[in-house]
């Protein structure tokens, strides 16, 4: 049994048929290519799969991909636009934000969303925001600063 | 030499495929007619297997097979081999089957794989695997599991003793005799889980006609995969290649070699086609090593005035089911001998049972080892501090070992490379404004607020190390590294090496040391790691080593170059060699500088051989192995600063000073990345972390819900600061700074806390401190 989703992926209309219990980050990654999105845990704890949904982050390893039929999805493969870095991706590059970035991907994406909800956030926005991306390289610190140093950017 | 680019904070080269989404890592990588493989799992921590029933997932839809242990032994498939086994400790090493076969021992042991056409499908299966178990009587405990009465793991290791080993240094009866202070504590250092980002995976493709295997998979050591591989698979060592694609951490949890690594092995042999395995994060909980986990009984031995004369312990170490890799070595010769920390302790006897428990295997967690002493010493030293009513930070002043650069020998038998500990603990308090910060903390405690200030001043060993002790304390392997520097004929350089940075930066830092050295751009350098078919042997990326050993092998065949092209520029400019002079890759006759060789010129000259020396090979390559004299002790001294809610038992982390010594700094930005995670590593064990087993070897930890991982929110910015004494153990002064936050910061933070608490009387807390357990102790 399958059901047919059209998705706009980057920007990209994507159709197939696909089971109903098939996660939207495994039609991301297995299905259309896209594997820089991560899959850290199983559980919606760590957020190494948020992507962005409709404007919205959301973690892709809980939300089935006929939930994104109609949608339109954004990938951190999306993000750069015309071969420029997004200003979040360029500071994490910059102030050191990553270690074996796994966690990376997710961490951009859910850091998009808040500082486009919350364009000054202080330092405890950013902490408190972030709680649901775990990192187990970084210690946070540089994370932090580049969401600081970006959201001036942005 | 030019210092241009090493001790800057250059970016990461690393970092532009990390931030689009463009690396790979193994789950990423899909060959043609690529299969999945699941695999079934022990809901029991001890059980018989009376019968596996794989008739009604073998013939569900897009199933390929169903495979058993007896079946994968049939196959040729070997048990998994323990490469540590340490002498003079009577270590038993039962049999490992990738597989069970007759008996599970842990939840989470292998009993089947299923192999299908895609994951859905491969899980569907695994679910549909009926096996029957006669349940057996389960101990997780490291200490009862060593009790008369305690169940019994294998018939080969009486009462689940593994080992015992011992560490003796002086005479530690005679020094507690004429102690005028004793303090005594029984320390639970929990177990945890690694939780590496990336959970591990396996990606085998087996070439029948040529009895050949390349295996993608995570792994922080291939070379060694490789070699442990060619023991169990029965697939000679040369025909097997190992390639660590990306990999997202590791924190020594990839360091071991694995049942799945043989089992997609297995799976891709019987059915010929490329198969692959990734593991969910709650499998990851269960079928990947834990870390830590002893029962510790220690005590210490000081005069009046504060020294310290003895140290003495009793350890049970929980070594889970089965030996993995390296288990043996971590709670023994990684622990043992580091007793001494960074003080003069002249005396000092531990004993050490490794047991065996039905529990995950565990092995080498970030510190593996050193933490675990380190936290006794830290530990004791502040007991002490405490009962002579001295300052914590004099009592360690006063038992520091003077500043040496060149050796010194303490009771476990090492020799500490350099340390100059008194200068990172002055330099720590002067961070703090330590007077201050105490009279805050006076002025606090009388407003009725819980403030505490801990410490912990650490030396640790690590640039695993010199081969000839690796030998000696039964590792199975060599400790040395190698590299190749090749420049190519437009002057740009690849550098191939055996050690497998997976998030550590060594791509950039490597880089840095070549640019300066040979005179290159740091973008004309490439550095290539993780596949075995493309780098030399090399034993891999953990114990700090990468840096510290890896950086002498470059070093060494970067030598080489310079000696080769020293000649050939001799032979371009028409001068004697020892009249040819280097710097900043420029080779020159003595005198003038201004007619020069660059060593572009002489990588192209040497590539294209049209007008060589006499008698010199084309080429401008150097292959070189370095074997480090020592292993190297970075030190140093963290403050932390908690409050801890009256009410809640809440601890809130407010400071976090560390001052840190690894010698020589190459990149300082990635040098503070390592101290941040670490010390975020270290807070976990203290405050959150810990892999609970139930009195049935239930794992009630066993998802990211339930084991509690340090998040953003619960930290203050670290306030970071440097001491540099350069090792004299590799050509670079370099020591490792990838556990030392780890090292410190869980008993800086646990002492912090004891220190809030002390007002109220409390004595005995176990760790993590969650705020319940802190609020019960608040109790009395």
């Amino acid at each position: 049994m399958t059901e047919h989703i059209s998705v706009m992926v980057n920007g990209r209309v994507h159709e197939a048929d696909v089971e109903p219990r098939l996660l939207l980050v495994h039609f991301l990654r297995d299905v259309l290519g896209l594997t820089g999105t991560n899959i850290g845990c199983d559980t919606s704890q760590c957020g190494a799969c948020t992507i962005h949904l409709n404007g919205l982050a959301v973690k892709s390893c809980t939300t089935l991909a006929v939930q994104a039929d109609g949608g339109e999805v954004t990938t951190i493969e999306g993000l750069a636009r015309n071969g420029q870095l997004h200003p979040m991706q360029q500071a994490f590059w910059d102030l050191h934000g990553l270690q074996c970035g796994y966690c990376t991907p997710g961490m951009i994406m859910a850091a998009v969303k808040l500082v486009e909800n919350k364009p000054h956030p202080s330092e405890a926005d950013i902490r408190h925001g972030l709680e649901g991306n775990l990192c187990r390289c970084t210690g946070y610190q540089n994370i932090v600063a580049a969401v600081q140093h970006a959201a001036a950017q942005m | 030499m030019a210092s241009r680019i090493f001790g800057s904070g250059i970016k990461r080269r690393e970092d532009p495929r990390l931030i689009t989404g463009q690396a790979k890592y193994t789950d990423d990588l899909t060959l043609p007619g690529m299969a999945y493989m699941v695999v079934v799992r022990s809901p029991h921590a001890h059980a018989r297997i009376q019968s596996i029933d794989t008739s009604m997932a073998a013939m569900m839809p897009g199933v390929l097979g169903v495979f058993t242990g007896q079946a994968m032994q049939a196959a040729g498939f070997g048990n998994i081999p323990c490469a540590w086994v340490v002498p003079g400790s009577n270590t038993k090493t039962p049999a490992y089957p990738p597989i069970a076969i007759e008996r599970v021992r842990y939840v989470g042991n292998a009993v089947a794989v299923v192999v299908a056409t895609d994951r859905y499908r491969a899980r569907d299966a695994a679910e549909a695997v009926r096996v029957e178990y006669e349940p057996l009587p389960a101990v997780a405990n490291p200490y009862q599991a060593v009790q008369a009465g305690a169940p019994q793991l294998h018939d080969d290791a009486p009462d689940n003793l593994c080992f015992h080993w011992q560490v003796s240094g002086g005479d530690v009866d005679a020094a507690f005799s004429s102690a005028e202070v004793v303090v005594k504590d029984k320390i639970i250092n929990q177990r945890l889980i690694p939780t590496a980002m990336e959970p591990r995976a396996a990606l085998a493709q087996y070439n029948s006609a040529m009895n050949e295997v390349t295996l993608w998979v995570t792994s922080q050591n291939p070379h060694i995969a490789r070699f442990l591989l060619s023991l169990d698979t029965g697939i000679p060592e040369h025909k097997i290649r190992v390639i660590a694609p990306e990999v997202g951490g590791g924190f020594g949890s990839k360091i071991p070699h694995y049942p799945e690594d043989a089992m997609v092995i297995f799976a891709a042999k019987m059915l010929n086609r490329p198969v692959k395995w990734t593991e969910t994060r709650s499998e990851n909980y269960l079928a990947t090593i834990h870390g830590r986990d002893h029962v510790q009984e220690v005590e210490m031995a000081a005069m009046s005035d504060g020294r310290i004369v003895g140290l003495r312990g009793k350890v049970w170490a929980n070594l889970g089911a089965y030996l993995s890799t390296a288990s043996t070595g971590v709670p023994t010769i990684l622990h043992g001998l580091m007793l001494s920390g960074c003080y003069d302790i002249p005396n000092i006897h531990e004993d050490v049972y490794g047991t065996f428990t039905n529990t995950t295997p565990v092995d080498a967690y970030r510190g593996a080892g050193r933490p675990e002493a380190t936290f006794i010493v830290e530990r004791l030293v502040d007991l002490v501090a405490q009962a002579l009513q001295m300052d914590p930070a004099e009592v360690r002043r006063k038992n520091f070992i003077s500043p040496f650069d060149n050796g010194h020998t303490v009771a476990t038998g090492l020799i500490y490379d350099t340390g100059n500990y008194h200068g990172a603990l002055d330099k720590a308090l002067a961070m703090a404004d330590y007077p201050a910060m105490r009279q805050r903390q006076t002025e606090r405690r009388a407003q009725g607020k819980l403030v505490g200030i801990g410490f912990c001043s650490y030396a640790e060993i690590c640039g695993l190390g010199p081969s000839q002790v690796a030998g000696a304390v039964g590792f199975g392997g060599g400790l040395w590294e190698s590299a190749i520097v090749r420049f190519y004929p437009s002057g740009k350089v690849n550098v191939m090496v055996g050690v497998s940075p997976h998030g550590q930066g060594e791509e950039t830092t490597f880089a840095q040391i070549v640019a300066d050295e040979l005179g290159v751009a740091v973008d004309d350098v490439e550095v290539l790691h993780g596949d075995t078919d493309q780098t030399p042997m090399g034993w891999g990326t953990y114990g700090s080593r990468t840096t510290a050993v890896g950086s002498g092998a470059m070093m060494a065949a970067i030598k080489k170059i310079k000696e080769k092209a020293k000649i050939v520029a001799a032979h371009l400019l028409e001068a004697a060699v020892e009249d040819i002079e280097y710097s900043d890759g420029k080779f020159y006759v003595k005198g003038s500088p201004g007619k020069a060789k660059t060593i572009q010129d002489i990588a192209l000259m040497a590539n294209v051989a049209w007008n060589m020396p006499a008698g010199v090979e084309p080429g401008l390559e150097a292959s070189a192995f370095f074997d480090p004299p020592n292993f190297v002790y970075p030190f140093g001294t963290h403050i932390a600063q908690v409050e801890v809610d009256r009410e809640t038992g809440a601890v809130s982390l407010q400071r976090y000073i560390a001052v840190d010594d690894c010698g020589r700094v190459i990149n300082p930005m990635i040098v503070q990345g390592q101290i941040h995670g670490g010390i975020v590593q270290g807070v976990g064990q203290a405050l959150w972390e810990e892999a609970v087993y139930d009195e049935n070897g239930q794992l009630l930890t066993g998802s990211m819900m339930d084991y509690a991982l340090p998040r953003a929110d619960t930290f203050p910015q670290f306030e970071l600061a440097m001491t540099e004494t350069p090792t004299n153990v590799n050509p670079l002064g370099v020591k490792g700074i990838g556990e030392t936050g780890t090292i410190a910061s869980t008993a800086a933070v646990y002492n912090a806390v004891m220190d809030a608490l002390a007002p109220l009387g409390v004595k005995e807390l176990n760790m993590p401190l969650t705020a319940e357990r802190v609020w019960r102790a608040m109790q009395g």
